[in-house]
């Protein structure tokens, strides 16, 4: 077909399409100085006002960190990180912290509905008359770099005794708390970037739910990353008071750069007696481009304590950007009859590489797990799923079932599956299922047969392979996470 | 109108099409019918776009443009359906999911809009039901676990759904029971006007006694060796292709 000027616009406009997220915002920024040593963790624990024992938690944690190393065991291939080079804490200027979102600078409230978040909207819809009840509103706590900027729809939930706020205001709000938490599951040694981010984290969500509520809408973080040469540390801490359910959502963009950023979180879930926390990603950090030049280092820490009885902890992941990524949500089953859940599906394309899976350690009596992971390979990117199952001889009856499946596209990508598996106990039972498949050229040419475009076929049948995972999203996630789905892979085939 | 004019193809060195010729006019129904490995389902795959052939000679026109040269999708785009001899499975994608994003995709090739959940819905429902189709089976994942009758069933509802211009069976009777075979058939039946052809490729007469097609050829060893009306069927009925058979081609 000629190329007519109309057909190479319609091909300019889907290529650019590919990672929508990528314009910066042009605000002010109040900035760190560009380095990592005492001063700046003064400097950011100066910042939030934190109370003495904090600062001092975190400068535990940066001289313990100075004594690690960076890991070196993932299937990972990556130049050196130099961790000098970068600012620690930026944060849009602004005079007061705002008490409503009517104080809130409007070019942030921009940002957030050009990435599909229109905070003002959703508070301004839900306060309709007649619309209460009808559809479960969202309430979103917008970070921005190293800072929050709003929370919605608290008001309402503070009503029920459910605490959502950004954790530098939990810090004042509530300290008791924080302090109890903070740690109590990723200890701040536990690993290299974890005590990073214990000394150097700037800001996240905190929720705490109240005994017997169950919370009546999803509560949600949404993170950017926009100044340049900046690492993003943001620390969520969840926790689930006896009877109670929450379901959390959390969802990342960053800016199309050519240098690689650094950012390295830490997620702490808690939930004693008879609670369930139910916390979804969908990751979508700036992947690089085809050549694999810039994105962003993702190093991850998300652990779950399932500490009473009958608590149930589920992390469902949808990991589809990043140039790096290294990330294992855990649950640690502790309480009898605990369950935990790990459902995800990664997709790298192009240079991407991810090493991720989780990790399942079974301490209380009949206690359950299970694993479902669907990695999808394309281009030349690589991924490995990294799983531990730990029965300790504790955990009597304790049940395991892993289900891991990979789907190449193409033959230059790679996939490998890495179960480790320590059963201490003999009347536990563990399962694990792996298969590795690829896209066949009869699905394709079937749905091409019938209109489809290669790309579409491909987004297609990978959504299908996925379909276990995607269906333990939310509603008002899983469209969203489908559509990332088929433009993550863009460019796989033809 | 589609033409294949003296269409050779090869699939690994191997000469499978050995110069075929046939011409369909808007609104005919050309059977073929010929022995196992004759190159029937070849034909159909090249008609339909699927990679893997050779084309060393020969050249398909439909309607006025060169078929061979369009990629799979633009020839479902303009009306070419293959309802497949072995249907294709694809887990997890729900049957209505398939069809919605095939009607939708060629829709909105032809310039209509695109149909919302509710009215698709509609329009299915009433297929299936004319197909003696059970709901239950727009759920499942396409032809995921699906018996023989089943998918060819699918296949047939497919067609009724998105309305080719020129539609192709290969062996779509093939697997199915007799009362199965007539809902089909009432179905394709259905679809006949005066603006759309068909090639409706088959083993048995049997089907033909349904679908009654304008003409009927043979083909073996990659050739159309004999073509006539549809008392053509009735004799090969009885004689079978021994006339015909690997021994042609040897
Ligand atoms: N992909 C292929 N590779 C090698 N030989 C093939 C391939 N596809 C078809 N053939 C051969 O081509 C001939 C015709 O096959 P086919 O078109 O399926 O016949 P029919 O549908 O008439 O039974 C057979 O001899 C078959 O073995
Ligand atoms: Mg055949």
């Amino acid at each position: 077909m000629a190329g007519t000027p109309e057909t190479i616009e319609q091909v300019r406009a889907v290529t650019e399409q590919k990672y929508k997220y990528g314009f910066t915002t042009d605000i002010e920024s109040d900035m760190a100085p560009k380095g990592l040593n005492e001063d700046t963790v003064r400097f950011i624990s100066a910042k939030k006002e934190e109370p003495e024992w904090l600062l001092e938690w975190r400068l535990k944690a940066f001289r313990a960190w100075q004594g690690m190393e960076e890991p070196h065991w993932p299937k990972l291939n990556y130049g050196p990180i130099d961790y000098q080079d970068a600012h620690y804490y930026a944060a849009p200027k602004q005079k007061n912290k705002p008490k409503s979102l009517d104080e809130v600078d409007p070019e942030l409230l921009k940002t957030y509905e050009k990435l599909g978040i229109p905070l003002r909207e959703q508070e301004i819809l839900a306060g309709v008359e007649g619309s209460e009840g009808k559809s479960p509103a969202i309430a979103v706590d917008a970070v921005f770099d190293s800072v929050s900027v709003a929370t919605t729809f608290r008001a309402k939930l503070e009503e029920m005794g459910i605490i959502f706020c950004a954790i530098s205001e939990a810090v004042h709000k509530c300290p008791e708390l924080v302090q109890k938490y903070l740690g109590s599951v990723v200890p701040y040694t536990d690993n290299y970037f974890a005590t990073l981010n214990s000394a150097v984290f700037t800001d996240g969500s905190f929720v705490y739910i109240p005994k017997g509520v169950r919370c009546p809408m999803e509560l949600s973080t949404y993170f950017r990353i926009n100044q340049a040469n900046t690492g993003q540390f943001e620390r969520t801490l969840i926790i689930a008071d006896e009877g109670s359910y929450v379901s959390y959502l959390e969802g990342c963009t960053a800016p199309q750069r050519d240098e690689n950023q650094l950012h390295a979180a830490v997620v702490e879930l808690v939930a004693l007696d008879d609670a369930t926390i139910k916390y979804s990603t969908v990751q979508n950090w700036y992947p690089g481009n085809e050549e694999g030049v810039g994105g962003i280092y993702n190093f991850v820490t998300k652990r779950g304590a399932c500490r009473g009885k009958n608590s149930k902890i589920s992390w469902t992941q949808v990991e589809t950007g990043s140039a790096i990524t290294w990330k294992y949500p855990s649950c640690i089953l502790q309480g009898d009859n605990s369950v935990g859940e790990f459902y995800s599906v990664a997709i790298t394309n192009n240079r991407q590489q991810a090493d991720t899976g989780t990790k399942m350690i079974h301490i209380g009596k009949n206690t359950r797990s299970t694993i479902v992971s669907k990695g999808i390979s394309a281009g030349r990117a690589d991924q490995t799923y990294r799983g531990l199952v730990k029965i300790l001889p504790k955990a009597e009856g304790a049940r395991n079932h892993t289900q891991c499946d990979s789907l190449l596209i193409g033959d230059q990508c790679g996939a490998h599956t890495v179960p480790y598996i320590e059963n201490r106990n003999r009347s536990a039972r563990v399962e694990h299922e792996a298969t590795t498949a690829k896209i066949s050229e009869d699905q394709l040419f079937y749905c091409r047969q019938r209109g489809l475009s290669a790309e579409d076929a491909v987004s297609l049948i990978v959504n299908g392979f996925c379909k276990e995972v995607l269906k333990e999203l939310p509603m008002e996630f899983a469209v969203e996470a489908q559509k990332l789905v088929g433009i993550s892979l863009e460019g796989s085939v033809g | 109108m589609i033409e294949i004019k003296n269409l050779h193809a090869t699939v690994d060195g191997k000469e499978i099409l050995r110069g075929i010729d046939l011409t369909i006019r808007p609104g005919e129904v050309h059977a073929i019918m010929g022995p196992n490995g004759a190159g029937k389902s070849t034909l159909s795959y090249l008609l339909a776009g699927r990679e893997g052939y050779e084309i060393t000679e020969g050249s398909v026109t439909y309607y006025g443009k060169d078929l061979l040269e369009m990629e799979p999708e633009e020839r479902a785009a303009e009306g070419v359906f293959l309802a497949f001899q072995y249907p294709v499975e694809i887990p997890g994608v729900a049957n209505t999911t398939f069809l919605k994003v095939a009607l939708n995709a060629l829709r909105k090739h032809r310039g209509e809009k695109e149909l919302d959940a509710m009215q698709f819905l509609k329009l299915v429902r009433e297929k299936t039901k004319a197909l003696g189709m059970s709901d239950d089976m727009l759920k499942r994942a396409v032809n995921v676990g699906f018996s023989g009758g089943e998918k060819k069933r699918n296949e047939s509802l497919q067609m009724a759904v998105l309305e080719p211009k020129f539609a192709i069976l290969d062996e779509t009777d093939s697997g199915l029971d007799i009362d199965a075979l007539r809902i089909v058939a009432e179905g394709v039946n259905a679809l006949r006007s005066p603006e759309r052809s068909m090639l409706v490729i088959t083993h048995y007469q049997r089907l033909l006694d349904y679908i009654v097609p304008d003409h009927v050829h043979v083909l073996a060893a990659g050739r159309i060796v004999r073509s006539g009306g549809k008392e053509l069927a009735v004799e090969l009925e009885k004689n079978g292709y021994r006339d015909f058979g690997a021994n042609e081609a040897a």
